[in-house]
């Protein structure tokens, strides 16, 4: 079994597809490359840190984007998010079965924060433009980085989010918080609370998030079962602001999400981050989220 | 930021039909390798951008060594380096050029 | 400009808004307004209650347009707002304001403030046509916190934004970019009205191409058109 959260944004494409069925769009012999960057001295990757193209899963024709952790933390830049742009709009035409977004990204590349800023919301634009066109649009989020900032908010935009136990979500990073707001606001050294805020689990308790193990396989499969859209409607917007409403009334202003876990009646909560997989999505049945 | 250029000769040309081939990403102390056919009359040039300024030599010498056992030609590489070891350097290399060349090395 | 001068100036006969706090909602001349003031943070309880606005308006009022007169520092850096997911929140909001606008709903923002980050991504980034005040402060970050951040010397980053638009903050650069679509100066009802007699398909973007037109964002245009229509690469 190979691991997501050690696989480069190639190799989670590869594993995910059929065998040898990805074509890349404006690959790395393109060049397409930030000048920004290099007006700045830094280093600038041949594909500016996101591979998009197409293939297949279990021969049915997808769109996919993978972000790039490891290339300035996924950060979003001009040629990096019109990348992803494109590709979403490129699915409004050819409506694959799905356009796959593997995520891992800090957010906003600060480099080119202007232009990275306008293309995460022209990212926005476009998923809810294809939702509107009824493609489905999945997101697998399993990088060590995780997904913050404008990724993080188009990560909630999209039909379905697929997450690992070890991948993080979230607004602001524990680290940005912890800057701004003070250690007593969020203890950003403290691992085990940072994963019970942004983790997997509390994700999917939640109900943001299908769990699943950090490997490509289990991935994958749990995207073969994903693949429907959910349209966007006022009836479903009106549905998703109720919970979203009985979410902060209930959960809003608790200390810690295991007083969250507690209120929901899930038995002895404080194991829960403990648990592998399996165990835990036992434990978690039939919770009220 | 630092640019440098070197040139190998005396390989056998690989096949222009080759796809282009990407290998590792570009983070800290990592590097990414393309490789590209080129009409280069049999010979591979290398171009390098890297962060760490200086080390024009050491590249000389971790780059000889590769094309010493690699015996190609017609072939354009060009590296994005974030201060890799050569250790890695030499790995990635290899990496590539495997998956490039294939059965044609 | 401080809210107590705008609203006069947008609705010279008259409005009926209501404030709570950094929030408030209602109307103006049949349009329909949502905002914060005062520098608002965007947590969870505050993009939950502009959905929810947001929502009522394509309920009670099909068709009536909205304006975003949103001043915010940014999104709420909150442990708590992050537990529960203050992303959700966000992408709720922009959610009921993509259905509002495929319902007929005209969505037009104003910055009349500030416009920050993810609080500029959750309003007025998300109307059909984004306008500013010439006094308002557009940014991601200021350039002293991103020279500590990229660990690039501030004259550099200094230097660079008298030519570049892309990082320096400003709202001449997100004009130049094409995220700002013009600035209201003198009559502000008639800019309101003319906005709002505009048309805008929901399904096309055309900030990339304001933006190339404009000389402030030059790839993003070019780089999208050919992912949206590349010819793949194993032709050759």
């Amino acid at each position: 079994m190979s691991s997501w959260s050690e696989a480069t944004a190639r190799q989670r494409i590869a594993g995910l597809l059929d065998a040898g069925s990805f074509i890349e769009f404006l690959p790395p012999e393109r060049r397409a490359v930030s000048p920004h960057l290099r007006e700045l001295g830094q280093p600038a990757a041949f594909d500016d840190g996101v591979a998009v193209g197409r293939g297949t899963l279990d021969g049915q024709t997808v769109l996919i984007a993978a972000q790039e952790g490891a290339f300035m933390g996924g950060a979003v830049g001009e040629v990096h998010g019109a990348k992803i742009t494109g590709l979403l709009e490129r699915a409004r035409t050819e409506r694959p079965a799905a356009v796959l977004l593997l995520l891992e990204s800090g957010g906003v590349r600060l480099h080119e924060a202007n232009a990275g800023l306008i293309a995460v919301s022209e990212i926005m634009r476009a998923v809810l433009a294809l939702r509107a066109a009824g493609v489905p649009v999945i997101v697998l989020n399993g990088g060590r980085y995780g997904v913050f900032g404008g990724m993080g908010i188009t990560t909630c935009l999209c039909d379905t989010l697929i997450m690992s136990e070890e991948a993080r979500l979230g607004l602001s990073g524990p680290e940005v918080i912890e800057t701004t707001m003070g250690v007593e606001e969020f203890d950003a050294a403290d691992r085990a609370l940072v994963w019970r805020v942004t983790g997997g689990k509390n994700r999917t308790i939640l109900g943001e998030a299908t769990l699943v193990a950090d490997s490509i396989d289990a991935f994958r499969a749990a995207l073969v079962a994903a693949m429907q859209p959910k349209p966007l409607t006022l009836e479903t917007l009106e549905a998703e602001h109720a919970t979203l409403g009985n979410r902060l009334d209930r959960f809003g202003d608790m200390e810690d999400a295991v007083d969250i876990w507690a209120a929901m009646g899930i038995d002895n909560p404080q194991r829960l981050p403990l648990l592998d997989t399996d165990a835990f999505l036992q434990a978690v049945k039939g919770a009220g989220a | 930021m630092e640019r440098l250029e070197f040139e190998f000769a005396g390989g056998k040309p690989v096949a222009a039909r080759n796809k282009p081939v990407l290998a590792g990403v570009l983070g800290s102390g990592n590097l990414e390798v393309l490789v590209e056919p080129a009409d280069l009359k049999g010979r591979v040039r290398v171009e390098v951008e890297t962060a760490a300024r200086g080390f024009g030599p050491i590249w000389q010498a971790v780059l000889t060594d590769v094309f010493e056992r690699w015996k190609l030609g017609n072939i354009r590489i060009s590296i994005n380096d974030a201060g890799a070891t050569p250790a890695v350097v030499a790995l990635r290399l290899d990496q590539a050029l495997q998956e490039y060349a294939g059965g044609d090395a | 400009m401080k809210i107590d001068d705008l609203l006069p100036q947008l609705f010279p006969n008259g409005y009926d808004i209501a404030f709570d706090g950094d929030y408030f909602a209602g109307q103006g001349d049949g349009v329909a307004v949502i905002g914060t003031r005062d520098r608002a943070a965007i947590g969870a309880e505050l993009a939950f209650r502009m959905a929810g606005e947001v929502l009522r308006i394509c309920r009670d009022h099909p068709g009536r347009p909205i304006l975003l007169l949103v001043d915010t520092l940014g999104q709420k850096m909150s442990r708590k707002d992050e537990t529960i997911c203050l992303n959700a929140y966000i992408a709720h909001l922009a959610k009921c304001l993509d259905v509002a606008r495929r319902r007929g709903h005209r969505i037009i923002g104003l910055v009349y403030g500030e416009a920050v980050s993810a609080g500029f991504l959750s309003s007025s980034l998300l109307a059909d046509a984004c306008y500013a005040l010439p006094e308002a402060e557009v940014k991601v970050m200021n350039l002293p916190a991103m020279s500590r951040v990229t660990k690039i010397p501030l004259e550099r980053l200094e230097a660079l934004s008298e030519t570049s638009a892309v990082f320096a903050p400003g709202v001449a650069n997100y004009i130049a970019m094409g995220a700002v679509r013009g600035l209201w100066e003198g009559d502000l009802a008639r800019c309101l009205q003319d906005a709002l007699a505009g048309q805008d398909d929901p399904d096309t973007d055309r900030r990339r191409e304001d933006g190339e037109a404009r000389g402030g964002r030059l790839l993003a245009c070019r780089v999208a058109a050919e992912v949206r229509g590349a010819v793949p690469n194993d032709a050759a």
